[in-house]
């Protein structure tokens, strides 16, 4: 993966930058030894490592706003972090840059229940905003898998999903307001409490804009009652189409179950070795939920069974208590990691029309046997969203490599039947140069305007989400004009 | 000018030396200055694929054609847009690229979301000419910039809209409305509220101040909509008398175009806020007729003509809209809410970059 040559000048003001950060920080919020900046030297894309010139921690809005100020002045990138927890390279660092992490700014600030939002700063993770006000029945709907730890700051920033976002949308849909820091230190207030922006729906492009325009402290949620229950269903197929068709129908029924989640063999196996939700042992399993009272899940669930007799499942099972739904959904959350102790792997993100879903599996498959990696598939069925995970060893030299070509492979399929690169995680470092399959040269540039916009000097998180050659003009005008 | 084509218009767009008016329908009551682009040349649905819940339509095609196609496969706009021309006295088919342009949304926007969280996908032709494309036609998409959120509600000022790409619902099986009687604006707020609370999936929630009665909509299949109507009756037992609405079609579609205010004199005016603090906005406004929807969140308001209704209002969380009134009214007022300096100065930013020569709308929108 190539990444721009660090800019030897900011390099050489190190000690310059380090002094000026330590007039506006504590001691303690400012990391700039080699063997303590190493901490920040990748996210969850590990496949990718650099150590940044330094490291930030701040506490506060106006310590974000200094940060920034600072480093805009002296011409030092600044790539945001919220808890490192992207599948994208979208925290990745660069040698040149200022790591500015929101972890300690993780307070809740408001809580409001007659109106249906909650306040936080953006360092919270995502499960704690929820855990802020489950006691009252409430939640926070967005449900990334790694919510445990990831931050409200890196949900902003990717538009993050899960595996609930079939009925309750992704982070834009749930977002009211921000507080945003600027590159040139200037704090801007966008939305609140109330719907719908008066004006332009910056609200809208910030959300999902990868750390590129302003670092957001502190968030309007929305936030909502829980329902009364909810129940999951497995159903097992033996064949991927059949399984597929059953999804369409589902969503064509009038029915909206809060989530269909698929995995293929390979999946199951991983995730019931890993979580015992026993899971059947079959080609294609579906797992739906939907929620309610126990007579609307009854009836709801009844229709849905119906629906997939039809088309001759192999095991067809509803949860019957509470632990072991949680179990169903720990399999199914657990994914990620329970393959990862087959091999390293690579995970995508690809969305496809629901239509689509029979072809792409069984164009995947193909590509697996050519490329002699195998594959196991995980993913979001009710919208689209596949998870291949690749699966080769890092150790073996061009397995990488040839992984990596296998899933621009998958992705252009993924573009080509009428989907996108990117569903839930972002397009960081990993999709960047595949950005012009899916775009046009006008459709980059008018990308790329909206953050001349906001970061004039291309200074935040800058070689990322772009493919390097469109934004070089960009990026080296900054380097130019020091 | 009427392109039939996208390229047409592009070319158009590229060509133009003086400021145009984007018009859709012509039903939204805003026109720009100088000669009109219309897009109704540019219509029909390209694609409609029921099992994937997705539509793609050509931004001139009629909103009635749409939900036409829709309403055969039992299938809606969930965001209930309003139809503007009882309200603006203003005739012309409302068009879909209209609905987009200007974020329209109805009555169950405080449950399903705005018209912005339906669109998954934009084309668009700049003010240099260029045709750009941004989103798809998936429901999950995160590939480069929002810039479809941007285009919602950007009222024409960034580009012309060729096609959009919308994500829709099933129609639901059942719907059932409770009124309740709280004569007291802030004590039928706080019904709402109560309401929305509830695991119970209110799918519209109105206060009328003139009938002294907060409206609470359910939607869904027959049994769980009784079921749910039963407990949401409890729920709200200790604000009120709490009755059924028989009929209750034409009351949402009535709410949802502000009927109450048609052919009544005066300027109509749309505030959106936080809900709780409904109440206190709505009193200052001396309004002589108000409508709560969303919870409380949106307050229409009729006022005398030429009322400056933000003076009255003073400082706001949120923002009051200019619906109807003269024209030199809006143009003395101003459409839209003023913005705070940061965020005019990224809105002038935007628009100098989408429109460097300031040919779409001008006067329109920051």
């Amino acid at each position: 993966m190539e990444m721009p040559t660090p800019n030897p000048d900011v390099l050489r003001r190190k000690a310059i930058v380090l002094q000026r950060l330590l007039q506006v920080l504590p001691e303690d919020a400012v990391i700039h030894d080699p063997s303590e900046t190493r901490v920040y030297e990748c996210d969850a894309l590990t496949a990718y490592k650099c150590p940044p010139m330094l490291a930030v921690l701040p506490s506060t809005t106006q310590e974000v706003s200094d940060v920034l100020r600072i480093c805009n002045e002296e011409g030092v990138p600044v790539v945001p972090r919220g808890s490192g927890t992207s599948l994208a390279g979208g925290a990745l660092p660069t040698a040149d840059c200022v790591i500015l992490g929101v972890a300690r700014m993780n307070d809740v600030l408001e809580t409001d229940y007659d109106n249906r939002f909650i306040r936080v700063q953006t360092g919270r993770t995502n499960l704690s905003v929820t855990g802020a006000v489950e006691e009252d029945d409430f939640f926070y709907a967005p449900d990334p898998s790694s919510q445990l730890a990831c931050a409200i700051a890196g949900n902003i920033a990717m538009n993050s999903g899960g595996a609930h976002c079939l009925k309750y949308g992704v982070t834009t849909n749930n977002l009211l307001g921000v507080k945003m820091v600027l590159m040139d230190g200037s704090v801007a207030e966008i939305g609140g409490a109330h719907l719908d922006s008066g004006g332009l729906d910056l609200l809208g492009v910030i959300c999902g804009s990868e750390g590129q325009l302003g670092v957001v402290t502190e968030a309007t949620l929305r936030i909502l009652r829980k329902p009364e229950g909810a129940r999951p269903v497995l159903m097992g197929f033996d064949d991927n189409e059949v399984a597929g068709q059953c999804v369409s129908d589902i969503i064509k029924s009038g029915i909206l179950p809060v989530a269909i989640e698929f995995m293929d063999t390979l999946c199951i196996k991983a995730c019931e070795n890993f979580a015992h939700a026993g899971y059947p042992d079959c080609t294609a399993l579906l797992i739906v939920e939907v929620e309610g009272s126990e007579a609307e899940i009854d009836y709801q669930l009844s229709k849905i069974i119906e629906i997939a007799k039809r088309h001759n499942p192999v095991e067809l099972r509803e949860s019957q208590s509470a632990e072991e739904s949680a179990k169903i959904w720990l399999g199914r959350k657990s994914a990620f990691g329970a393959m990862g102790q087959l091999n390293d792997y690579m995970c995508l993100d690809g969305t496809i029309p629901v239509s689509s879903l029979p072809e792409v599996l069984r164009r995947i498959g193909e590509l697996s046997q050519d490329y002699g990696l195998p594959v196991g598939n995980v993913f979001h069925a009710g919208d689209g969203n596949m998870h291949p995970l690749i699966l080769f060893d890092a150790n073996k030299p061009g397995d990488l490599e040839k992984c990596e070509a296998f899933g621009a492979e998958i992705l252009k399929l993924c573009v080509d039947v009428g989907g996108c690169l990117t569903g839930e995680h972002g397009v960081g470092i990993e999709k960047r140069d595949l950005m012009s399959h899916q775009y046009t040269p006008a459709d980059l540039e008018a990308q790329m305007a909206v953050k001349d916009v906001f970061d004039p000097n291309w200074l935040l998180n800058p070689a990322k989400v772009f493919p390097l050659e469109a934004s070089a003009g960009r990026r080296n005008a900054q380097i130019a004009a020091e | 000018m009427k392109p039939q084509t996208e390229a047409e218009l592009a070319q158009m767009v590229a060509g133009l030396n003086e400021p145009v008016h984007i018009q859709g329908g012509g039903t939204r009551g805003v026109k720009g200055p100088g000669r009109a682009i219309e897009t109704s040349g540019l219509s029909g649905i390209t694609l409609y694929e029921p099992g994937a819940l997705t539509l793609v339509a050509q931004a001139g095609t009629s909103v009635a054609e749409i939900e036409g196609a829709l309403d055969a496969e039992g299938q809606q706009l969930a965001f209930e847009p309003m139809d503007h021309r009882g309200l603006l006295g203003s005739s012309g088919t409302p068009t879909i690229g209209g609905v987009v342009a200007a974020n329209i949304s109805g009555p169950r926007r405080v449950q399903a979301g705005a018209c912005r969280d339906f669109l998954l996908g934009v084309r668009y032709v700049d003010g240099m000419g260029q045709i750009v494309n941004n989103g798809g036609r998936v429901m999950k998409n995160v590939t480069g910039y929002d810039l479809v959120k941007l285009m919602a509600g950007s009222w024409g000022a960034l580009g012309v809209l060729t096609e959009v790409s919308l994500k829709v619902l099933p129609k639901p099986e059942a719907s059932v409305t409770l009124s309740v009687q709280v004569p007291d604006a802030a004590a039928g707020i706080q019904a709402l509220s109560e309401a929305l609370k509830s695991p119970f999936e209110v799918s519209g929630a109105a206060y009328d101040p003139d009938a002294g009665q907060a409206l609470l909509r359910l939607e869904g299949f027959e049994d769980s909509v009784a079921y749910r109507s039963d407990q949401l009756k409890s729920v709200l037992s200790g604000y009120g008398d709490v009755a059924e609405v028989t009929g209750s079609t034409n009351l949402w579609a009535g709410l949802r175009d502000v009927t109450a205010f048609h052919n009544q004199d005066g300027d109509v005016w749309r505030i959106s806020v936080k809900p709780t603090d409904a109440p206190d906005i709505a009193a200052r406004t001396g309004a002589e007729r108000l409508l709560f929807d969303w919870g409380g969140g949106l307050i229409w308001a009729l006022v005398p003509e030429g009322t400056d209704l933000r003076a009255r209002l003073g400082a706001l969380e949120g923002h009051a809209t200019l619906v109807r009134a003269q024209s030199d009214t809006v143009t003395r007022l101003g459409r839209f809410h003023p913005e705070s300096a940061g965020v005019a100065a990224l809105t002038k930013g935007i628009r100098q970059r989408f429109d460097p020569r300031g040919v779409f709308n001008s006067g329109l929108v920051g």
